[in-house]
């Protein structure tokens, strides 16, 4: 009981320590090019916070990192790395806005269809590096890198060929309302905001997989071959099989992400861009201790950064991309919390030399 | 056929170069035991630096205004990949996370300038470099028609730095040195290498390439700065595996990469080839250096310790 309990405070209070260096950097930045730190944080907080639209967009901004924060996390537990949630958020996304586009049915069915194709095409795209990974030994991440590039491509090629817009060859047709994860009642209740059906996919997929990661049989081999693959071997699991059954798993997860991000808070996909989401979702894993619940709070956390910087924006002089720049200080220093744990040992030495000089003079 | 070689082979050339050289980078870097998959980031951080100073100081120095553009990114480059470098080798981080984390911040950090300076998040470049045709050597037939016409300074520059660097890695002490922290680090850490030195000096080495990478595609082929190299980190990573983390290798690797992707590009233009579908030929790297890592994956040449932090008392 003694030995568990500082633990997890304190991976909470790196994550902590982690977010407020970030906000520091950042605010480093606002004073080297001429504006006031305070003004624009206070901007960017209340631009993600101020009313219950924009309430609403932060929880729809939050929605694509949940997933692809759990897709990272829940690989991560089985000691893989999962840096290509990006290519499986984005071919998930394009499987999903394929049948919203073509297929014809009531919207209950359309949106079941289209969450089993962002499903099936993120897993999909999870699943290969997992077999490479379990028969030949290939390293999942330079794999999930070659997987990225290969879903950009795909998307690139397939949207001007096959669904693209009525006047820009760049993006694909705008999705119908019929297809869009955005429902009136959601909509209205947030006073018109980006808000969707995504959301609450994303609440009941993190309630899923704390129950698959900590009560269930496969969750615990998961998480044996992560621990200790050759124990895991050892003791008699699948553990290959586990490999790709987890890298498929995060790949649905972040396919489903993509489902949320392009036909629910956006209306359509470009062309040419890798979404940023996949790699947030890193920070966003690392940052939530990989456990559903973190992810959970730093996606909507990162949610509010980014939904909020347009606002502050629009009122300072602080260009936008202060919010990627914040998350990227955090995510280094969550990386280098080697650092950060240093320097609580060194205040706790402080603190109890203190008081064993006390009690000795 | 001929006619279609001689007028692809300059645009296949040029975006050669910056691949080539970034992944050079990459190359010294992992050879030394260090995963950058930063180059992405690396080589916008060139890309903004040089595209900066020549917007600053094209009206007073005019076209040496590019090479002093050259210059700065490069060091622009290596004092980024510091960060990279103290992550990975001091902390001994996850070398993995700490590159994705370059990436971001060089994505963000440098757009987030470029609109304070200019507005947008563009800066454009009033004059790169110019081609030009080599006397002599360009009258040699066929090859003096493929290599020496329509050519850049900066393609001779970097094939002078990949020779330069084999000569590095393969026959001078340092270059030993270099090897073994990657083969060994403890082996070659009780034969008295600073392994950590070394690292450092590599991860250097591997930011320098890499922004000049992105400053040289800015002054031949891009001319604006618009915070982002499009992949191209990403696709000389897969060059540097695909050829094996060697000199000649990469130098075959990124010029087939090289030449698919000009070919993908120029279909759009030239009519006869309309019909070559471009998502082949783009996706053809990728796929090619994942049939590698499969091919290989009983005898790869991968630096046995690239990826793994080095601790003194582990032996």
């Amino acid at each position: 009981m003694k030995l568990k309990l500082p633990q997890i405070p304190r991976q909470i209070t790196v994550s902590l320590i982690a977010v407020f260096m970030g906000l520091v950097g950042g605010a480093v930045f606002m004073i080297s090019t001429g504006s006031n730190p305070f003004e624009g944080y206070n901007f960017l907080f209340r631009g993600g916070l101020m009313n219950i639209e924009r309430i609403g967009n932060t929880l729809a901004t939050a929605t694509p990192l949940i997933f692809t924060g759990l897709s990272v996390a829940f690989a991560f537990k089985t000691g893989l790395f999962n840096i290509g949630a990006s290519g499986q958020l984005l071919i998930g996304g394009l499987s999903a806005t394929a049948i919203g586009l073509t297929v014809v049915l009531p919207k209950p069915l359309l949106l079941l269809l289209m969450i089993v194709a962002a499903i099936a095409g993120g897993a999909l795209w999870g699943f290969v590096p997992g077999l490479l990974k379990a028969l030949f030994n290939v390293h999942e991440v330079v794999a999930t890198i070659m997987m990225n590039w290969l879903a950009y491509w795909v998307t690139y090629y397939t949207i001007p060929a096959y669904l693209k817009g009525e006047f820009m060859e760049t993006e694909s047709r705008r999705i119908p309302d019929i297809a869009s994860l955005r429902v009136p009642w959601l909509t209205d209740l947030f006073h018109d905001s980006f808000i969707n059906l995504g959301i609450l996919m994303a609440v009941i997929v993190v309630l899923l997989i704390w129950v698959i990661l900590n009560k269930t049989v496969l969750g615990y081999e998961l998480k044996a071959a992560g621990f200790n693959r050759y124990a895991a071997e050892y003791a008699g699991m699948a553990v290959n099989r586990n490999i790709v059954l987890s890298m498929t798993i995060a790949g649905a997860l972040a396919g489903l992400g993509g489902m949320a991000l392009y036909a629910g808070y956006a209306v359509n996909i470009q062309i040419g861009i890798l979404p940023n989401q996949g790699f947030d979702g890193i920070a966003v894993a690392l940052l939530g201790a990989n456990s559903p619940f973190g992810v959970l709070f730093a996606a909507l956390f990162f949610g509010i950064l980014h939904s909020g910087k347009g606002f502050m924006n629009a009122m300072t002089q602080i260009p936008p991309q202060i919010g990627d720049t914040i998350i990227a200080i955090i995510l280094y220093f969550a990386a280098t919390s080697v650092l950060i744990e240093r320097f609580l040992d060194r205040i706790k030495k402080f603190f109890s030399n203190r008081t064993i000089n006390r009690g000795g003079s | 056929m001929w006619d279609f070689l001689t007028f692809v082979f300059p645009y296949a050339i040029t975006f050669t170069i910056p691949l080539l050289i970034t992944s050079l980078g990459g190359l010294i870097c992992e050879r030394s035991g260090v995963v950058n998959i930063g180059l992405e980031g690396l080589m916008i951080i060139g890309s903004f630096a040089s595209a900066l100073t020549i917007f600053r100081l094209y009206p007073s120095l005019g076209g040496s205004a590019v090479w002093v553009g050259l210059i700065v990114a490069a060091v622009a480059g290596a004092l980024f990949s510091m960060l990279h470098a103290f992550a990975s080798i001091s902390l001994n981080a996850n070398q993995v996370i700490s590159g994705t984390a370059i990436n971001m911040m060089a994505g963000a950090l440098t757009l987030y300038f470029a609109r304070y300076i200019t507005g947008s998040g563009n800066i454009h470049i009033i004059s790169g470099l110019q081609r030009y045709t080599i006397p002599v050597l360009s009258k040699i037939p066929v090859i003096g028609k493929l290599f020496f016409t329509q050519t850049y300074t900066t393609t001779w520059l970097v094939l002078f730095l990949l020779l330069a660097s084999w000569y590095l890695v393969y026959k001078t002490p340092f270059g030993l040195r270099l090897r073994a922290s990657g083969e060994h680090p403890h082996a070659a850490d009780s034969a008295g290498v600073n392994v950590r030195l070394v690292r450092y000096i590599a991860v250097m080495f591997s930011g320098a390439f890499a922004g000049l990478g992105g400053a040289i595609i800015l002054v031949t082929y891009s001319g604006e700065f618009n915070g982002s190299v499009a992949g191209l980190g990403f696709l000389a990573l897969a060059a540097l595996i695909f050829g094996q983390w060697k000199p000649l290798g990469i130098l075959g690797a990124t010029f087939f990469f090289g030449f698919a992707s000009t070919i993908a590009n120029v279909s759009q233009v030239v009519p006869a080839l309309d019909r070559v579908p471009g998502l082949i030929l783009k996706a053809f790297p990728y796929v090619v250096t994942l049939l590698a890592l499969i091919a290989f994956s009983k005898s790869s040449q991968a630096p046995r310790a690239s990826g793994e932090p080095f601790e003194q008392g582990k032996r």
